[in-house]
């Protein structure tokens, strides 16, 4: 029997992508995605569910499906996306109910994914250049991100602890550069100047989106449990991510720069706290206990950003090379259901 | 998507033939070479573990260091060294050309001027990198530090020592007296401070490399503090705030970066090894202090020895 997948945040970035990746493993019975949006890629056999933020369903859905993989990518890790409470709502009181649902008495949960962020680790000036998996944070966090995440993992670890049986993977990606993906660091590279604060020039480490799809293909694939660093070969000080992409900086106070950012905003350029903490002491994580799991990376942090400006230069030439895509229900639903359809995964 | 993928396709495919061609030629020849013996041996390639693409744009190593930098450094440097200081080493011999290994300094001077010095003659002795452990607040430093690391300063954490010396067989400068060392007053000079806890004796065991003490003599002279200020140190966050000799002499500004012209003499003592196996989770806390202040007394008693033989502050 194949495995019967939950992906959460089936509207966002990576619960679209790994739906789409899923969708193409033969050994893939059934996905499944929830999201309170429609998706936003085309997607050819995964069943969406529209659910509130914080999946009051979900135990129901998770009974009904017989799910015995949940996909967990509806963390929110950009913080200028949504204010604060929506960011808890979604982050902590969602992965408190999704893991409720997933230890319910008679659950068929087998393995759980979860896509964490190395934001967790902060940045401090007492940090070692590398963090791995064990490393503690040198202060308890203060951004909200990070007291979110915190939070978040707080849940997963006390999951895996509470339920043996089951395959519990955190992955901490480092910062995500690619073709597609925008974050605040991708949309600093992208302006004309790229902000740094003065007399600091931090080593940034990054990982390519197409590592982290294949990071969650690969863990679920050999059912890895435990914590993983997801992060790209090497660490580049800011102005080299800066000069990969061919851009000049454009200095920021050192002291004060959270109030420096402020008119910028107006400009639509969103510094949020926890990357001008990056900005001041950057921050490297050990990748090598993924690697000797057996994972390859294809891109190093290098490769990476010069994959990042390589697609936005076409982009800027050429405008968006991704098809436009609506979710309509009926559509959607007759492509699924309809006796009409001829289905070839299912000869 | 675009209508000449079918074409790249088959591209790519020709290519690939091509390639696995090749390399069924290459094996043949290895296996002639094998045979016969009288072929250039053709190193098997592995293809799996093939380096990624990684198009970086400076020398900036994991830890800030950039031997651009340093060599740039270097030559400025090098008359202050020569010069200025007129730095000579004693026992030089000591320290390994490889492997890793951690030197352990006493530490002197209101801005020290013993940490570029053994790094500078070190490196160009030796032509060996030198990573020197240091204090977190130069890191939150704006300008200096980034300097600092592009010049190999390292943050004092265990992890990063551990990394440089057993993972990456580098050189690693510590001075465990810490800012208590630099931070004390004239008549204090040449009394070591307490090692720390101990710190660096528990890293070398744990990395599995010989420590290696280093007595310097000149830097306490360099720059010694006639004052401090505790309410100022306390005002500014740093571990202490110095009126030195030096800005009695050339004025408060120009006095904070210019060094007297102390003549510096370094002599490093034969390495220390641990009969411990590396890699444990713990070392007798015991061992560690007796260890710890045995380099102390061995670096102590090697300056009594140097001052001893010093005619001048100056010439040595």
């Amino acid at each position: 029997m194949g495995k019967r997948v939950l992906i959460t945040g089936l509207a966002t970035f990576w619960g679209g992508l790994a739906a789409k990746a899923l969708e193409a493993d033969p050994g893939v019975d059934v996905i499944i995605g929830l999201d309170t949006r429609e998706p936003t890629i085309e997607l050819e056999r995964t069943e969406y569910v529209r659910t509130d933020e914080n999946y009051s369903i979900l135990s129901r859905i998770v009974r009904a499906a017989q799910i015995d993989t949940i996909v967990h990518t509806f963390l929110v890790v950009d913080s200028t996306m949504m204010r604060a409470k929506t960011m808890h709502e979604i982050n902590v009181i969602g992965t408190m109910n999704l893991f409720a649902a997933a230890s319910q008495a008679g659950s068929t949960v087998r393995d759980v994914v979860v896509k964490s962020s190395t934001y967790v680790y902060g940045a401090a000036k007492e940090d070692p250049v590398w963090f791995d998996e064990l490393t503690p944070r040198s202060h308890s966090p203060r951004r909200r991100v990070e007291r979110s995440l915190d939070a978040v993992e707080g849940y997963v670890r006390d999951f895996a602890i509470d339920n043996p049986h089951v395959n519990v993977t955190m992955l901490r990606f480092s910062n995500v550069l690619g073709p597609d993906i925008v974050t605040p660091v991708s949309r600093a590279l992208e302006l004309p100047l790229v902000p740094k604060l003065a007399g600091f020039d931090p080593r940034f480490q990054f990982v390519h989106e197409d590592d982290v799809i294949r990071a969650m293909l690969f863990v679920l694939a050999e059912g890895l449990p435990g914590i993983y660093n997801v992060a790209g070969d090497g660490l580049l000080p800011w102005t080299e991510v800066a000069k990969i992409c061919g851009k000049r900086t454009i200095a920021l106070p050192p002291y004060g720069a959270s109030w420096a950012a402020v008119p910028l905003r107006m400009f639509g350029v969103e510094l949020p706290d926890e990357l001008l903490d990056l900005l001041r002491y950057g921050r490297g994580a050990d990748n090598r206990r993924l690697k000797e799991a057996g994972f390859r990376y294809s891109y190093t942090s290098a490769g990476a950003v010069e994959a990042f400006i390589e697609a936005t230069r076409l982009r800027t030439n050429v405008g968006s090379t991704q098809p436009t895509y609506r979710y309509e229900r009926d559509v959607e639903q007759f492509f699924r259901h309809s006796p009409a359809v001829v289905r070839d995964h299912e000869s | 998507m675009s209508p000449s993928e079918p074409e790249e396709a088959h591209e790519a495919a020709r290519v690939e033939a091509a390639i696995a061609e090749t390399a069924a030629a290459l094996a043949h020849v290895a296996e002639l070479a094998d045979e016969t013996a009288s072929l250039v041996h053709v190193p098997r390639t592995e293809t799996d573990d093939e380096p990624l693409p990684d198009p970086r744009r400076s020398d900036v190593d994991e830890w800030g260091r950039s031997e651009h930098m340093r060599s740039i450094a270097r030559r400025m440097y090098q008359p202050v060294y020569e010069r200025w200081f007129r730095a000579t080493w004693e026992g030089l011999e000591h320290i390994p050309t490889d492997g890793g290994a951690l030197l352990v300094a006493n530490h002197a001077a209101a801005v020290p001027s013993d940490a570029p010095v053994i790094m500078h003659g070190i490196e160009t002795e030796l032509e060996r990198p030198v990573y020197g452990l240091a204090d977190q607040l130069f890191k939150s430093l704006p300008v200096v530090g980034t300097y600092w690391a592009r010049l190999g300063g390292v943050v004092a954490h265990p992890d990063n020592a551990y990394r440089l010396l057993r993972e990456q067989n580098q050189l690693v400068l510590v001075f465990p007296e810490g800012s208590k060392g630099p931070g004390k007053t004239w008549n204090q000079r040449y009394r070591l401070r307490r090692f720390g806890r101990g710190g660096f004796v528990e890293i070398a065991m744990r990395a599995g490399v010989p420590v290696i003490p280093i007595a310097v003599m000149g830097a306490e002279e360099s720059m010694p503090i006639v004052w401090k200020s505790s309410l100022a140190a306390k005002a500014t966050g740093l571990p202490y705030f110095p009126v030195t000799a030096n800005q009695l002499v050339f004025g408060p500004v120009l006095g904070a970066v210019a060094y007297f012209p102390a003549k510096f003499k370094l002599r490093v003592l034969p390495p220390i090894t641990f009969d411990v196996p590396p890699d444990q989770d713990r070392y007798s806390k015991s061992r560690i202090m007796d260890e710890a202040e045995k380099v102390r007394e061995q670096i102590q008693s090697a300056l009594y020895d140097m001052l001893r033989e010093r005619r001048s502050v100056w010439f040595g």
